[in-house]
C-alpha cells in the first residue's frame, strides 16, 4: 500500500485504473507523487499537465490541478500556465510519442527556454494507446504494428535530445528502479529551470508481445539487466554499450530561468507597480 | 475628461482594445498580416504586469494562451490563414474544456500560403466549422478601425461570459488601414469577468451550470480549487465519461449555452432597409464598399438596402428572413468563392432571390462594381 500521504493525492474513486495490469506507467505515478510530497508541494498549487496516450491519462488519477491537453502539445499549455502563474509547481507528464514525435518541437523549445517545468517522459518505446505503432524511440529492428518487419529508423535518445536543446536538468531512470525514479523526479522538481526526467517504462501489451518480452516481469528483468549507471558507462566501449540503457543524471546546471527573466522585464518597464 | 484620439492601424486598435478589456496574456507566432497585434502586445503587456510569449508555432501560441486562461488571465492569440488552420485542434480543446479565449484571424488569401499581403474573406466558414466536432461559434467581423478596438472588448466579454473561445475575423485591409480611433475617457466600457465558483473547493463541479443562467462558473489554477480539465467528453466534475446521458448533456450544453442567448449575441447593422427591394448583405471591409454602393444606388433612385453582419456567427438568420420577405433580391458580395451567401440563402428560405457576387483576385471591390451589380440584379 502506498503511504497515507500518497493516498491523499489520489482520486481514489477512479481505481482500479485503466492501465493494463503490470503496465510500467503506474510505477511512475507513484514515484511522481512521492517526489511531490517529499518536496513539500501542495495539491492546490501543483499542476499536472499531460498530452494524449496511456501515459497521459495519469493526471486524471491525481487530486491536484490537472489538465489533459492534446497529443504532443502539453508543454505549450504548461508554458502558458507557468508563465501566467509562476507560483504554481508544474509537472508535465508525457509519452515517447507525445514528447519526441508530435510534440518534438514544443519539447526542444521548452528545453531551450529553460522554463521551470518538470517534464517526465514515460518512454515505453511504442504508441501504447493506439495499438502498438512505432514511435521515435522504438529501437532499430524492434517490431511494431506499423513496423511489422522491424523498425528501420534510428531512434531518438531523449536525454541527448534534451541536453542538446538546452535543458538544465536531464536524468534517466527505469521503472525497474522506482527509488531512483523518485529521486530524479524530485531533483527535477526542485531544480530551478527546465528539467527532463526520462523514465524507461514498459508496455508488455503492445511492445513486449511483439518483442519477446511478453509479461510485465520479462520487461522488468530486461530493464534491470540492460541498465548501466552513467559512471560505469563512461568506461565502456560503444560495442559494450550496444542495447544498454544508461541511467543517471546527465545535466545539472544553473542558468537564468525564463519566468524569472520575465519578472525582471516587468520590473524594468514598471509593470510590477500595476 | 478629454477623449483620447489615436490614429491607428486596425491591428493596433484591436490590440489596444484587448488590453482595455483586461487581456493580460498573449501567446502567438508571427504571420502577416496579423503580426502587429503580437508586436503591440509584446510591448504593452509587461507594462501592465501582463505576459507575452512568442511560441515556436501557432499550435503552441494558442496552447499557451489557453493555459494562461486556466490560471485566470484573460488571454488572446492572433494569426492569419495558415496559422488559423494550425490552431484548430487546440481551439477545439478550448470549446470542449470551456476555457475563455479570444482568437483573431486577420484574413488573407488562401488556400495554403496564398496571398500573405492581400485581403480575402475566405476563412469565414472555417471560423464556424474549422475545428472538428459540434460546437457553437461566436465570431465577429469588424469593419472599421474604431470597431476593431470595440470588438476586442466585446469579444473578451463574450468569451468570459460564455466560457468559450470567441473569434474576431478581421482582414488584411482592415488590419493595416489607419483610421481615427476615439477612446472615451468619461464612460468606461462595460467589462465582464468570468463567474467564479461560490462553493467550497471539495464541492466544486467545474462543468455544472448555475440554474439561473445555465452557465458554469470557473475557478483558476492556483486559487485553491483542484479540478480536472480534459478534451475528452466529460461529466459535470470534468472527468471523462462514457455514459450516453452525460455525453448528450455535455454536447447539447456546448451548443445551447450560445443558442439560448442568441438574440443577445447576434448583431447587425442596417441602412435604408424599410422599403428595400435589393438588399446587399456584407461584412468586414467589404461592408464599407457595399454601404457606399447602396448610397449611390439610392441617389439613382434604386431601392437598395444595406445589411451588415456584425456577428458572422451566430448568423442573423431570422433578421435576414424578415427582410427577405419584403425584398426581391439579396446580393451578397464577398471576397471568396461564396461562403456566407450559402447561409444567407438558408435564412431567406426562398423568399427573395439570393445572388452571390465574388471577387477572388486579392483585391477589394470598388463601390462602382457593387453598384453595377445592384443595377444588374435589380
Ligand atoms: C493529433 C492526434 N494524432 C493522433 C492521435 C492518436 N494518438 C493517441 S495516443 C497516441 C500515441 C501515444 O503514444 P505515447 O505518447 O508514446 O503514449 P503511450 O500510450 O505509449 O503511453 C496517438 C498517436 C491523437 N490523439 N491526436
Ligand atoms: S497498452 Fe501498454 S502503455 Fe497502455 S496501459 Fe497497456 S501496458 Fe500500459
Ligand atoms: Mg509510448
Amino acid at each position: 500500500m502506498p503511504r497515507p500521504e500518497v493516498m491523499d493525492w489520489l482520486r481514489k474513486q477512479f481505481f482500479p485504473h485503466l492501465w493494463c495490469p503490470g503496465c510500467g506507467h503506474g510505477i511512475i505515478l507513484h514515484a511522481i507523487l512521492r517526489a511531490l510530497i517529499d518536496s513539500g508541494k501542495k495539491r492546490e498549487e501543483t499542476v499536472i499537465a499531460s498530452g494524449i496516450g496511456c501515459s497521459s491519462r495519469m493526471p486524471g488519477y491525481i487530486d491536484a490541478c490537472t489538465v489533459h491537453t492534446t497529443h504532443g502539445r502539453s508543454l505549450a499549455f504548461a508554458t502558458g500556465i507557468k508563465l501566467s502563474n509562476p507560483d504554481l509547481t508544474v509537472v508535465d507528464v508525457m509519452g515517447d510519442g507525445d514528447c519526441a514525435a508530435i510534440g518534438g518541437n514544443h519539447f526542444i523549445h521548452a528545453c531551450r527556454r529553460n522554463i521551470n517545468i518538470t517534464a517526465v517522459v514515460m518512454n515505453n518505446n511504442i504508441y501504447g494507446m493506439t495499438g502498438g505503432q512505432a514511435s521515435p524511440t522504438t529501437p532499430l529492428g524492434a517490431k511494431a504494428t506499423t513496423a511489422p518487419y522491424g523498425s528501420i529508423e534510428p531512434p531518438f535518445d531523449i536525454c541527448q535530445l534534451a541536453q542538446g536543446a538546452g535543458a538544465t536538468y536531464v536524468a534517466r531512470a527505469t521503472i525497474a528502479n522506482p527509488v531512483l525514479c523518485e529521486k530524479y523526479i524530485k531533483n527535477g522538481i526542485e531544480h530551478k529551470g527546465f528539467s527532463v526526467v526520462e523514465v524507461i517504462s514498459s508496455c508488455h501489451t503492445q511492445f513486449g508481445r511483439r518483442n519477446k518480452r511478453r509479461t510485465p516481469l520479462d520487461n522488468l528483468n530486461f530493464l534491470k539487466t540492460a541498465s548501466v549507471q552513467l559512471a560505469k558507462a563512461s568506461s565502456m566501449s560503444e560495442e559494450e554499450l550496444e542495447g544498454k540503457i544508461i541511467i543517471g543524471e546527465f545535466v545539472r546546471k544553473e542558468i537564468p530561468e525564463y519566468t524569472e527573466g520575465y519578472e525582471k522585464l516587468i520590473e524594468a518597464v514598471g509593470g510590477s507597480k500595476v | 475628461m478629454k477623449n483620447e484620439i489615436n490614429f491607428w492601424q486596425g491591428n493596433v486598435a484591436l490590440a489596444h482594445g484587448a488590453l482595455a478589456a483586461g487581456c493580460r496574456f498573449f501567446g502567438g507566432y508571427p504571420i502577416t498580416p496579423s503580426s502587429e497585434i503580437a508586436e503591440v502586445m509584446a510591448e504593452e503587456l509587461p507594462k501592465l504586469n501582463g505576459r507575452f510569449i512568442q511560441m515556436e508555432d501557432e499550435i503552441a501560441g494558442i496552447a499557451a494562451a489557453i493555459g494562461a486562461s486556466m490560471t485566470g488571465r484573460k488571454s488572446m492569440t492572433a494569426t492569419s490563414g495558415p496559422g488559423f488552420s494550425l490552431k484548430q485542434e487546440n481551439l477545439g480543446l478550448a470549446y470542449m474544456a470551456e476555457i475563455p479565449l479570444v482568437v483573431v484571424d486577420v484574413m488573407r488569401g488562401g488556400p495554403s500560403t496564398g496571398l500573405p499581403t492581400s485581403i480575402s474573406q475566405q476563412d469565414v466558414m472555417q471560423a464556424r466549422w474549422g475545428t472538428h466536432g459540434d460546437h457553437a461559434t461566436i465570431a465577429y467581423a469588424p469593419s472599421s478601425v474604431q470597431e476593431c478596438y470595440e470588438t476586442a472588448i466585446k469579444a473578451f466579454n463574450m468569451a468570459e461570459r460564455f466560457r468559450q473561445p470567441v473569434l474576431i475575423m478581421s482582414d488584411e485591409v482592415l488590419g493595416h488601414m489607419r483610421e481615427r480611433v476615439t477612446i472615451q475617457k468619461d464612460i468606461m466600457p462595460q467589462i465582464i469577468n468570468r463567474k467564479r465558483p461560490a462553493v467550497d473547493p471539495d464541492e466544486f463541479k467545474p462543468y455544472k451550470p448555475d440554474d439561473k443562467d445555465n452557465l458554469p462558473p470557473m475557478a483558476s489554477f492556483g486559487d485553491g480549487y483542484r479540478w480536472h480539465i480534459t478534451g475528452l467528453t466529460h461529466n459535470e466534475w470534468g472527468f471523462p465519461t462514457n455514459d450516453p446521458a452525460e455525453i448528450e448533456k455535455k454536447t447539447r450544453r456546448l451548443m445551447d449555452k450560445v443558442n439560448a442567448y442568441r438574440d443577445e449575441i447576434v448583431e447587425y447593422e442596417t441602412e435604408s432597409i424599410d422599403d428595400a427591394e435589393i438588399l446587399v448583405v456584407s461584412y468586414g471591409s467589404v461592408a464599407r464598399t457595399a454601404l457606399s454602393a447602396v448610397r449611390m444606388a439610392r441617389k439613382k433612385g434604386l431601392k437598395a438596402g444595406f445589411f451588415r453582419l456584425v456577428t458572422l456567427w451566430p448568423f442573423p438568420d431570422r433578421e435576414i428572413e424578415n427582410i427577405a420577405e419584403k425584398s426581391r433580391v439579396i446580393l451578397v458580395p464577398e471576397l471568396n468563392y461564396g461562403q456566407m451567401v450559402l447561409e444567407t440563402e438558408r435564412a431567406a428560405h426562398g423568399k427573395a432571390r439570393v445572388v452571390p457576387y465574388n471577387l477572388v483576385n486579392g483585391e477589394l471591390f470598388k463601390p462602382e462594381e457593387i453598384l453595377e451589380k445592384i443595377e444588374e440584379v435589380g
